[in-house]
């Protein structure tokens, strides 16, 4: 009896041994699969730029390039050097970066400024402030395209860097406000509390007290606002053309424009040095990316 | 037959070692309370029991079954947890039937079980409640049913009343007790509360640094620690222990605390070995609640000392005197009236005293 | 004066950001609600006309196919997010050994913008040069794979591309939910005797109800949105027939200058979002204030 039952056990052992066993090498199996669909585009955009047209119309997407050749690097980002019609990104680049440092250091000293008061000097209705800001996280910017265009003109802003570091701003705060709302509240008031006790005063409290504490949240606002905004097209696109243009647009008309033959391996140079960027931040602060990404863009 | 035997057990996660050479047994009906500081290992040894966790090093048998490597599902054991672990998203019924489902059980057997389970721990009118919707003390019957109504070999509790407040917890307790007195399953209990350990079981042992002290009956544990650890971990406050060396000559043993000339007579200690005791380094060990203030004993032992401080907490107060600058506490019935800083006549009650290697902190 | 200010200092400090939005969004909003009340032309005209764009937006085929378009690109894209996101962060979840590699490679395209990915993966589907051609090399002498350019297809090339590029964010999502759940639960679950399918089906699934809601709204509302994707992928054509709102709108207002017709749907649009968003905060802000 008894060992029978214990030979039962033995079985049952086995049984969850293999079947364990054979579950690992299934979920190994489909996570590199996936994986492999999630690099593909990448592995064909890299090796498609280092082709010539050439190797592209011999091979497949798939075939490894026959050497390192960076000529359509060049050409993409320095262009061909024949004057008027050459369009390349390098200028462009700039342009948004340019457009890019401001727009975020505005956007999130402002959201810092107003999450601290709407945590740490609550007043009444500050839910309802705080819901008003939130709000505008989630409006279709096609609702304000209109009047933005007729604003940046009566400003003489239109068509410029400014204007968009403008647009990139106000548009910014609710999202920056949300981060930093987030982040303050669950900094004990009592702190604030103990300051003002001491004597300190509101802008005291802030950057003595709150700021040397935030620089976590610091890090997933300004990359959040720094992939946001140079990713965007829809601003880019409306509100500039010609040479005060970000890359994302410039990337755009490049694309669509070639005009007699499609050069592919030019088009995926450029769309890598458009993506560079936020990339590298990606993957140098993936954890504060991602952060932003769920709890920030979630939570209200 | 043993219901549950570990033997040689080890577990390490990674390079830090949380269990080591555990050796444990309890007999059908027992209650063994797992107890020590937070962080010892308790939960890890109850995970390793469940089935949970797996083994390093060592083996564990139920009803004399090496089921090292068997399931959780399989061993017919049963758990309650800290946080009750209640599925949120089901009701009361379905979570005490969840168990059941899995196991195929005839859904005439399920509803007979749940009824009598419901009735016993007085959830019958709470089936249809999400567990967000009850009280903590509410949320813990459940998860006790959610146990019962699968009639385990053994019960296995992680902590259950660490989320209670303090009323509550006596009264689950008692209600606890009350269920392994009428159900007679053994149960297996971790906790870190002396009190809880001292009433609920039958057996206790003492946990460290992934080692047992002292695996014996609450009574020895109380009464004969096995070193200094136990000693000081069981009781409040705890007990006094008082480092000096002992003195052997002729016929006479006794000890003498560092600093002090006193000789206190120690004849009727009953010593483990009782070779070498002469100069040994010891700590005499006595409990504050063994110190009196009136000679009741024959065999008490007067002694006079200095009080410093008086700390009143109702029903009784904490003395603390001081004996050659070693600190001695007492506890007094609060109607007594002793004052500070002048020479108290106390009575050691020498009956109840433990002496331990200074060395090696065991009892000697 | 001073005293004055001294208190009502967090208020003044709050007010650029509560002007700016107060501003730049409610009020644009209601500027283009009422535009979209009159019949502007390429210039903005005020004085009012009825809901004459809108029955001009609801009667023209172009707002219709992009209308049909958005529920079918919406209905997919939320089916696959949410099922390869899901899929993903319960593998993830089984102390995966290269969990941190594999993470990072699932979210990059997060990281892109939609006119990258929409050149690469126009690349990619391109009939002659791109996936058609490999297939064809592999001895499949007559694959075809030319959903970009086929009118019937094209629309589900957005979804391909739009799904590569959002998966990886709802295996975030769920990833950190389930990181979450106390593990006691799925102790009692396996001490109950339950598979890990049935501890994700049956208990931590039905447990991460808010994830799916936020994921649902935060999907709906980018592909409500969805403008770049398409421009970089198949602007809006073969045709007409991968028209979205976002895009009728925008060419519309700028290259057709029919301000008026535009600010109708644009309107269109910025409803759609607040049915699904305003019932969202509301819960957040409910659950919020019952912790
Ligand atoms: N999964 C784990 N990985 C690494 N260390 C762990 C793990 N679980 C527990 N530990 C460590 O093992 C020790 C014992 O933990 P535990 O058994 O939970 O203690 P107790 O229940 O007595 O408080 C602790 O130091 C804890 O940090
Ligand atoms: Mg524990």
């Amino acid at each position: 009896m008894q060992d029978k039952l214990q030979a039962s056990y033995k079985q049952l052992e086995m049984k969850s041994k293999y079947t364990n066993m054979f579950l690992r090498w299934f979920l190994y199996f489909a996570l590199i699969l996936f994986a492999l669909y999630f690099i593909f585009p990448l592995y064909v955009m890299v090796v498609t730029s280092l082709k010539t047209m050439e190797e592209i119309r011999q091979g497949t997407l798939l075939t490894w390039p026959s050497g390192l050749n960076f000529d359509s690097w060049a050409v993409a980002w320095g262009g061909r050097g024949y004057g008027a019609g050459d369009t390349f990104l390098r200028p462009y680049f700039w342009n948004s970066f340019k457009m890019v440092i401001p727009a975020v250091f505005f956007s999130t000293f402002i959201g810092a400024m107003t999450g601290y008061v709407l945590t740490k000097w609550r007043f009444k209705g500050d839910q309802w402030v705080f819901l008003f800001l939130l709000f505008g996280c989630f409006i279709p910017f096609q609702a304000i395209l209109l009047p933005m265009a007729r604003t940046l003109g009566v400003l003489g802003i239109s068509n410029s860097i400014i204007g968009l570091v403008l647009v990139h701003t106000v548009y910014g705060i609710p999202f920056t406000t949300l981060f930093f709302r987030n982040y303050y509240i669950s900094v004990p008031t009592e702190l604030v509390k103990a300051a003002r006790i001491d004597g300190a005063g509101f802008f005291k409290i802030f950057f003595k007290i709150l700021l040397p504490i935030s620089a976590p949240i610091i890090v997933v606002t300004v990359i959040w606002q720094f992939t946001q905004i140079w990713n965007d097209f829809l601003f880019g696109s409306t509100f500039s053309f010609g040479k005060a243009a970000p890359i994302q647009v410039a990337l755009n008309n490049m694309v669509l424009s070639s005009t007699s033959v499609k050069e592919y391996n030019v088009d995926m140079a450029s769309a890598i040095i458009a993506g560079i960027p936020t990339l590298i931040v990606y993957v140098l602060a993936g954890k504060y990316f991602i952060r932003g990404l769920t709890s920030g863009a979630v939570k209200g | 037959m043993k219901t549950l035997r570990i033997e040689e057990l080890s577990k390490n996660f990674g390079s830090t070692e949380v269990l080591r050479k555990i050796n444990l047994e309890i007999d059908e009906g027992n209650f063994l309370v797992l107890l020590g500081p937070s962080g010892c290992g308790k939960s890890t040894l109850l995970n390793i029991i469940a089935g949970l966790e797996t083994i390093n090093e060592g083996n564990v048998h139920i009803d004399d079954y090496n089921v090292s490597k068997v399931e959780p599902k399989d061993r017919n054991i049963a758990m309650v947890f800290q946080s009750y672990a209640l599925y949120p998203s089901m009701n009361v019924r379905e979570n005490m039937i969840f168990g059941l489902k899995q196991a195929k059980v005839s859904k005439e057997k399920i509803e007979e079980q749940l009824e009598k389970v419901s009735r016993f721990l007085q959830v019958d009118a709470l089936l249809e409640r999400k567990p967000s919707q009850l009280s903590g003390g509410q949320r813990q019957r459940v998860a006790i049913g959610r146990a019962l109504v699968r009639e385990p070999r053994i019960f296995l509790f992680d902590e259950p009343l660490s989320n209670l407040d303090a009323k509550l917890r006596v009264e689950m307790r008692r209600e606890i007790k009350k269920l392994h007195q009428q159900l007679k399953t053994t149960v297996v209990y971790v906790t870190h509360d002396q009190t809880e350990a001292m009433s609920l079981g039958t057996n206790i042992a003492i946990m460290n640094h992934g080692v047992i002290q002292q695996n014996d009956t609450p009574e020895n544990i109380y009464n004969k620690p096995s070193n200094t650890f136990v000693a000081d971990f069981i009781g409040s406050p705890s007990m006094n222990l008082i480092k000096g060396n002992l003195k052997e000559s002729s016929n006479k043993i006794s000890f003498i605390a560092n600093g002090s000339n006193v000789e206190i007579p120690i004849n009727g200690y009953n010593f483990n070995e009782k070779s070498n005791l002469n100069n040994k380094e010891v700590f005499f060990g006595i409990r504050p609640e063994h110190i009196f203030f009136k000679k009741s004993n024959e065999s008490d032992f007067e002694i006079t000392l200095k009080a410093d401080l008086s700390e009143y907490i109702g029903h009784e107060q904490i003395m603390t005197f001081n004996y050659e600058n070693q600190e001695v506490l007492a506890k007094f019935p609060s109607t007594i009236k002793i004052e500070l800083e002048k020479n108290t006549n106390l009575f050691f009650d020498l009956t109840q005293i433990s002496l331990f290697d200074a060395k090696t902190e065991e009892r000697i | 004066m001073l005293k004055w200010l001294e208190k009502n200092l967090p208020k003044i400090v709050m007010a650029p950001a509560v002007g700016l939005i107060g501003w730049f969004v409610y009020g644009f909003v209601l500027w283009t609600l009422y535009i979209s009340f009159t019949n502007s032309k390429i210039l903005p005209k005020y004085e009012l006309w009825g809901v004459g764009q809108y029955v001009k937006l609801w009667g023209s085929r172009k707002w219709l196919i992009a209308v049909d378009n958005l529920l079918i690109f919406t209905a997919l894209f939320l089916i696959f997010c949410v099922v390869i996101g899901i899929i993903l962060a319960i593998f993830l979840d089984q102390k995966i050994r290269a969990e941190g590699v594999l993470r990072t490679i699932y979210l990059y395209p997060m990281a892109l913008s939609f006119i990258v990915t929409g050149t690469a993966w126009k690349w990619i589907l391109n009939p002659t040069l791109g996936i058609q051609k490999m297939f064809i090399d592999w001895g499949f002498e007559n694959f075809t794979f030319d959903w970009l350019v086929n009118r019937e297809m094209a629309i589900y090339t957005i979804v391909i591309a739009g799904v590569w590029q959002s998966a990886g964010f709802v295996m975030a999502l769920f990833l950190a939910g389930l990181r979450s759940v106390e593990d006691e639960i799925v102790k009692a679950a396996k001490i109950d005797g339950a598979n890990l399918f049935t501890v994700y089906w049956k208990i931590l699934l039905p447990m991460m109800r808010p994830v799916f809601f936020t994921s649902f709204v935060i999907l709906v509302h980018i592909s409500i949105k969805s403008y770049d994707l398409i421009v970089a992928l198949t602007q809006g054509g073969p045709g007409i027939s991968t028209t979205m709102p976002a895009l009728y709108m925008t060419q519309t207002a700028f290259h057709k200058s029919q301000v008026g017709l535009s600010a109708a749907s644009a309107i269109m649009m910025f409803m759609a979002v607040a049915a699904v968003i305003i019932p969202y905060l509301y819960s957040e802000l409910r659950r919020e204030n019952a912790r």
